[in-house]
């Protein structure tokens, strides 16, 4: 063996285990209690955040601009769905949950420490879209979309669809339905309103992030469920508003509690919001679907974000609840460009409480 | 030197006196060199770990599967509802959709494989089977995902247009041909899309498993006035188990698949004889609910579903690596198993 490459083998092989060595001393540990570990002084405080695919686009889009304000910090939202953002606040490994659906008792019951509380940033819609040659404009009664769910009525040229839709030319073809195969607060939404609107759904399916829907195929995630309709004609199925709205597929108009037709815009959102006021609790979570108002659509609902009334770290509880603040005021313009209807204001004003009651070592975070 | 040596039989040399005084370092290499003894145990080490790690996984999928085999015990196995909502969980569905979709992925995938394997080792001039070759095996290297939206934008629009009418005009009288063809999800495209993932594995081995079998066969065929297409039969005769051993390992492949199956299957835990009709894998099903799962006994269901398939696979990897082995042994380089 030459002696050279001796020392020159040597000498590489040293320097690979003191860079790894190097390397390994940069890695910040993940602490129990925050998703991102504790705060280095001095350095960028991060949040993470988990949960509904519904509002990722708004929240995507306020993490950037929030973050171009504030270069200190760094948020990242990872849409999982509604049930696993409720299950890692529950569990500690995210600083703030997300869900569409207000999270159950059984769920509270589980959490530990200080107080879950809900915190309603904007108002989204499901609606009933499809895939029909000529792109048609349909009107559904409730009982109708319970019952194409459920499997009793399979073809689009059904007497009771076109009972709804007098003057618009159906196929004779089957409907494909598709519905979520993962669990979603879309789907709590969509099957909330269709245990108020018929009995035999409440009774065989009930309302759940993961029913067991009798019919249809299944797609994972909003986005699954759009490609799907897009690809295959004579599909129909439900998603939010806004991913409609971005691939170009209709939303169905849906027959309110007070009778009339109405289609999913931000004013019929708003509508739906303002006329559930009366019945909004305290702790902010409350079910608006089927709502009462004329204008009202009847398919809505508030998203919430999650967060812990007693925050462990005071840095990343002030970047929180700073964040949040700036989100429902100067975050609103975001919200209407995306679709997405803003608080009434005083489900607004509520929510300001509630940012304002959060604090960190028992003193609040906001106004400190 | 080194404490004398205990009672034994004691060789008379002087190697014999060096070689017992070294204790551990003969224990661990025969040349009693200390940095062969450390060598060998630290490589002992890094091959333990590996099957801690193992066996570590298979303790911790048994231990959370507990709850619900109590519940369930066997009929877990052929219970055919899978209810969150009411708490109702049976694996039947999942275990029908997993073989028939790597039933369906073989049945298409294994012609195919062959052909492209005999192709390239028997008939190809070599200055096309080399880059053939590579072709091939560049589809192993394609992501799970990118095949799923390639078949959500292409394959399945395809079928639904192009493949299924046909054969439900044609074969419509087989059960396995009725049902929806207007959707382009459903067990048959999840078949299609796994056999063009598995194709390259299982062409891979059989093209190693040919190559080892020695030119004398081939050459005694030939003499005995064998045309080409007999030549190839000897030589696939030979090389039977090594060829069952890549299907195997293609089979283990497909039933562990995921996003692509995902993205096309369909997602419906229903067993139907309709090959059109959506349908479900354990895999679809892991990838779909887990995250979600925050109940118990949902959780100790999908874990123990886990669990079935992590042991299958096992079970038919191992089989697989025996058999390609037991043919590829004592030829030259090592076997691509």
């Amino acid at each position: 063996m030459n002696f050279n490459s001796n020392l020159l083998g040597r000498a590489s092989a040293l320097f690979c285990a003191a860079s790894l060595a190097l390397a390994g001393c940069s890695v910040r540990p993940v602490g129990k209690g925050g998703g991102s570990g504790p705060t280095s002084p001095g350095g960028p405080v991060r949040l993470q955040g988990a949960g509904a695919t519904f509002p990722r686009p708004l929240y995507e889009k306020w993490t950037s601009e929030y973050g171009k304000l504030n270069p200190n910090a760094r948020i990242d939202y990872q849409s999982t769905g509604s049930g696993a953002g409720v299950n890692q606040i529950i569990a500690g490994t995210v600083d703030f949950g997300a869900s569409d659906d207000p999270v159950s008792d059984d769920d509270l019951k589980k959490v530990q420490g200080s107080e879950l509380v809900h915190i309603p940033t904007v108002l989204g819609a499901v609606v009933v879209t499809y895939n029909l040659a000529g792109n048609p404009e349909l009107k559904f009664s409730p009982d109708v979309v319970a019952d194409i769910f459920l499997g009793k009525i399979d073809r689009w040229d059904d007497a009771r669809i076109r009972a709804d839709n007098p003057g618009v030319s159906l196929p004779a073809a089957a409907i494909t339905v598709v519905a979520r195969a993962d669990g979603s607060g879309t789907s709590a939404v969509f099957t909330d309103f269709l245990s108020k609107v018929s009995p035999e759904w409440q009774q065989k399916v009930g309302k759940g992030k993961s029913p067991n829907w009798p019919t249809g195929q299944r797609a994972k995630g909003n986005e699954g469920v759009v490609a799907s309709i897009k690809q295959n004609p004579n599909t129909l199925g439900y998603t939010e508003l806004i991913y409609a709205e971005q691939q170009k597929l209709p939303a169905a108009s849906i027959r309110n509690a007070a009778g009339a037709f109405v289609k999913p815009s931000l004013d019929s959102i708003s509508a739906a919001a303002a006329a559930s006021l009366a019945q909004t609790p305290d702790d902010m979570r409350v079910s608006i679907t089927n709502a009462a108002g004329a204008d009202a659509y009847p398919v809505a609902s508030y998203t919430y974000i999650l967060v812990y009334k007693e925050q462990p770290d005071a840095a990343k509880g002030k970047l929180l609840v700073d964040f949040l603040w700036w989100a429902l005021h100067d975050g609103a313009p975001f919200a209407r460009a995306l679709s997405y209807a803003p608080l009434p204001a005083e489900v607004r004003a509520r929510a300001e409480a509630k940012l304002n009651s959060i604090t960190s070592g028992g003193r609040p975070l906001r106004g400190a | 030197m080194k404490n004398p040596a205990p009672a034994g039989p004691s060789p008379s040399s002087e190697y014999g006196a060096r070689a017992r005084a070294w204790g551990w370092r003969r224990a661990l290499a025969p040349t009693g060199n200390r940095g062969d003894a450390v060598f060998r145990a630290l490589l002992f080490l890094a091959a333990l770990t590996i099957l801690l790690i193992v066996a570590a996984m298979i303790a911790a999928t048994a231990s959370a599967s507990v709850p619900s085999m109590r519940v369930f015990g066997f009929g877990f196995l052929t219970g055919r509802e899978w209810n969150p909502v009411q708490g109702r969980f049976g694996a039947l569905p999942f275990i029908y959709g997993t073989v028939m979709s790597s039933v369906i992925a073989l049945v298409i995938s294994v012609p195919l494989s062959l052909g492209v394997a005999v192709f390239l080792v028997e008939q190809a001039p070599r200055r096309l089977a080399r880059p053939v070759t590579f072709l091939v095996e560049l589809l192993a290297a394609i992501p799970s995902v990118v095949y799923g939206l390639w078949g959500i934008f292409v394959l399945a629009p395809f079928l639904r247009d192009y493949l299924k009418p046909p054969l439900q005009k044609f074969l419509g009288w087989l059960p396995l041909f009725q049902g929806p063809v207007e959707t382009g999800m459903g067990l048959l495209t999840a078949g299609v899309i796994l056999a063009i993932m598995i194709t390259p594995i299982i062409s891979a081995v059989v093209r190693d498993v040919l190559a080892a079998v020695p030119d004398a066969q081939r050459e005694a065929a030939l003499a005995l006035g064998a045309t080409k297409w007999e030549t190839t039969r000897v030589v696939l005769a030979n090389g039977g188990p090594g060829i069952a051993g890549a299907i195997i390992l293609g089979l283990g492949r497909a039933i562990g698949e995921t996003m692509a199956v995902t993205m096309l299957i369909g997602n419906r835990a229903e067993i139907s004889a309709s090959l059109f009709e959506p349908s479900y894998t354990i895999a679809s099903v892991l990838a779909n609910e887990f995250a979600e799962a925050s109940d118990e006994l949902f959780l100790s269901a999908l874990v123990q579903l886990g669990l079935i398939l992590f042991l299958v696979t096992f079970i038919i990897n191992g089989a697989a690596r025996l058999l390609v082995w037991s043919v590829t042994r004592g030829t030259s380089g090592t076997a691509r198993a």
